[in-house]
C-alpha cells in the first residue's frame, strides 16, 4: 500500500498557507500541530476562542499555567504583546471577520465547500464548540483531514451526509494525499502527495476533480 | 452603606439557590476559571432540577493534555442527579471511549440538552446581560441549529434569530475582587466568567484574593462591581 502523508507533514503543508502577520485560529487535532511549522521569516498571531491573542508555543514541562490554555486545553506560553478578553469579545473577532485563517478538522467536505465536522452519526452525539462560528466568520477556512475515512470511504463528497457545520465555507482542503481548492465551479486539485497519481487521488474522491493548470507534487 | 457582598463561606453563598433554578457556571474546559468551591457547595446544598448554562456540562477530566490537573467541574452536579437540563456548546467528551457523565445521562434520556454554537452561546449570554432581546447571526444557518428559528436575510446573508440567555444565579471565578465587587481575572480564565456576571439575577464569585476598594487599578477592572452580588475567598493553595 502506498504511503500517505503523516499528520505532522499535513500540518507542515497547512502552515505554508500562513502569511506574515496573519491572525490564525487552529482547531483541535492536525490543525493544532500546524503551529510547529510556521515558515521562517513569517510572524503569525494565534487567536484562541477562550480569549487570548498572541500566545506562543506549548508550555515546557514545569511551566504549565492553568490560566493559560488554548482551545484544545493545551498549556501554552505568553509572547510579548499577548492580550486577553472574554468569550463574547473573542467571538466578535471571529464572527466580525477579524480572523484571517482558521484551520479546522473535517469529517466530510462537499464539492460546494460545505463542511461537516462536529458529529459522526455512529456516535450519535457531538460537540459544536466554536466550529460553526469559525466556519462562517473567518476570512479563509482551511480543512486539514485524512482524505478518506477509516473504512476507506471518501470524505470529500458530492453532498455531506453528516450533520453540517456550515454551508459553502471551505476554501482549501489539505489532506494526506492532496491540496484541493474550492471554487464556485467545484474542486480544483492543486497538489498531490509524492508518489500518487491524479487517477489514484480521483478514485478516493467522490466528486470529479478539476485539474489546476499548475498541478504539481506537494513541496514538503 | 453598601450591602456587604463578602460572604464568610461557600455554603452560605449558595444556600438560597432553589430547586429548579437556572445557573450559569463558568469554566471553558480546564481547571482555570472553574468555580470549584462554589460547585462543591452547590452539590452539598443539593438543589435539584437545575438548568445549567455553560461551555460544557462537565468534562470530568476528559479534556486537555498532560499534565492532567485534577479539578472539580459541573460533572459533580450531574453525577449527584441535580441537573435537569444543560445549555452548552461542548457537553460531550472529546474521546468517544471515555464518555462524560452528562453524555451517559443524556443518551439515557435522564438529562436534556440544548446544544448551542460557542459564539452564539457567548453572545446570547452577553445579550441577556445587556437587555438585548434577540440578534441575528449567520452562525448555524443550514445546520440543525436553525431548526425552528425565525430567519432573515440581512446584507445578503441568511441569519437565524437567537434569543438572550439569563439565569437566576451565576457562579463564577475571578482572580481578585475588591469588597465592592470589582473583578480582575487571570489569562484565559476570563472566558465566560465576565459575561455570565452580567446575565444573572444573583452573581456569586469565588476569588483568590479580596482587597479593599482602591486597591484594584480601575483601568484594569474587567467586571464592574454593579454585576457582582456575593464574593467568597478561596482557601489558600492546598487548602
Amino acid at each position: 500500500m502506498k504511503r500517505r502523508l503523516d499528520r505532522q507533514t499535513v500540518a507542515m503543508r497547512v502552515a505554508k498557507e500562513f502569511q506574515d502577520g496573519d491572525v490564525v485560529n487552529l482547531g483541535i487535532g492536525i490543525p493544532t500541530l500546524a503551529s510547529n511549522f510556521i515558515p521562517e521569516g513569517r510572524q503569525v498571531i494565534f487567536h484562541t476562542e477562550n480569549g487570548a491573542l498572541g500566545f506562543g508555543s506549548i508550555a515546557p514541562e514545569g511551566e504549565e499555567d492553568i490560566d493559560l490554555i488554548n482551545a484544545g486545553g493545551q498549556f501554552v506560553t505568553r509572547l510579548p504583546g499577548i492580550c486577553f478578553f472574554h468569550h463574547a469579545d473573542s467571538f466578535a473577532m471571529i464572527r466580525g471577520g477579524h480572523i484571517d485563517i482558521t484551520v479546522l478538522g473535517g469529517l466530510q467536505v462537499s464539492e460546494k465547500g460545505d463542511l461537516a465536522n462536529w458529529m459522526s452519526p455512529e456516535r450519535g452525539v457531538g460537540n459544536i464548540g466554536g466550529a460553526m462560528d469559525l466556519a462562517v466568520g473567518a476570512k479563509k477556512v482551511i480543512v486539514a483531514m485524512d482524505h478518506t475515512a477509516r473504512d476507506s470511504q471518501p470524505k470529500i463528497v458530492r453532498e455531506c451526509s453528516y450533520p453540517l457545520t456550515a454551508k459553502c465555507c471551505v476554501d482549501l482542503i489539505v489532506s494526506d494525499l492532496a491540496v484541493i481548492e474550492v471554487i464556485p465551479r467545484g474542486l480544483v486539485l492543486k497538489e498531490i502527495a509524492p508518489g500518487w497519481t491524479v487517477d489514484e487521488v480521483q478514485a478516493l474522491t467522490e466528486p470529479q476533480l478539476l485539474l489546476a493548470e499548475d498541478l504539481k507534487e506537494m513541496d514538503l | 452603606m453598601q450591602k456587604e457582598k463578602v460572604y464568610p463561606g461557600f455554603a452560605e453563598a449558595v444556600a438560597d439557590i432553589p430547586d429548579g433554578a437556572t445557573v450559569m457556571i463558568d469554566g471553558f474546559g480546564g481547571a482555570g476559571g472553574m468555580p470549584e468551591h462554589l460547585l462543591l457547595a452547590l452539590r452539598d446544598h443539593g438543589a435539584k432540577e437545575l438548568t445549567i448554562i455553560g461551555n460544557t456540562a462537565g468534562l470530568g477530566g476528559t479534556f486537555g493534555t498532560k499534565p492532567a490537573v485534577h479539578y472539580v467541574d459541573p460533572s459533580i452536579l450531574v453525577e449527584n442527579g441535580q441537573v435537569k437540563k444543560a445549555i452548552a456548546s461542548y457537553p460531550f467528551s472529546p474521546s468517544p471511549s471515555r464518555p462524560t457523565i452528562f453524555e451517559k445521562k443524556c443518551l439515557a434520556g435522564e438529562a436534556e440538552l440544548e446544544l448551542v454554537p460557542q459564539g452564539t452561546l457567548a453572545e446570547r449570554i452577553r445579550a441577556g446581560g445587556a437587555g438585548i432581546e434577540g440578534f441575528y447571526t449567520p452562525t448555524g444557518v443550514g445546520t440543525v441549529i436553525e431548526k425552528g428559528k425565525e430567519k432573515r436575510v440581512i446584507g445578503g446573508k441568511e441569519c437565524p434569530l437567537e434569543l438572550p440567555l439569563r439565569a437566576d444565579y451565576a457562579i463564577i471565578r475571578a482572580h481578585k475582587a475588591d469588597r465592592m465587587g470589582n473583578l480582575v481575572f487571570r489569562g484565559t480564565s476570563r472566558s465566560f466568567n465576565a459575561i455570565m456576571a452580567t446575565a444573572a439575577r444573583v452573581t456569586i464569585v469565588e476569588v483568590d484574593e479580596i482587597v479593599e476598594p482602591g486597591q484594584l487599578d480601575p483601568e484594569a477592572v474587567v467586571t464592574p462591581s454593579i454585576y457582582v452580588d456575593r464574593i467568597v475567598k478561596r482557601p489558600e493553595a492546598g487548602g
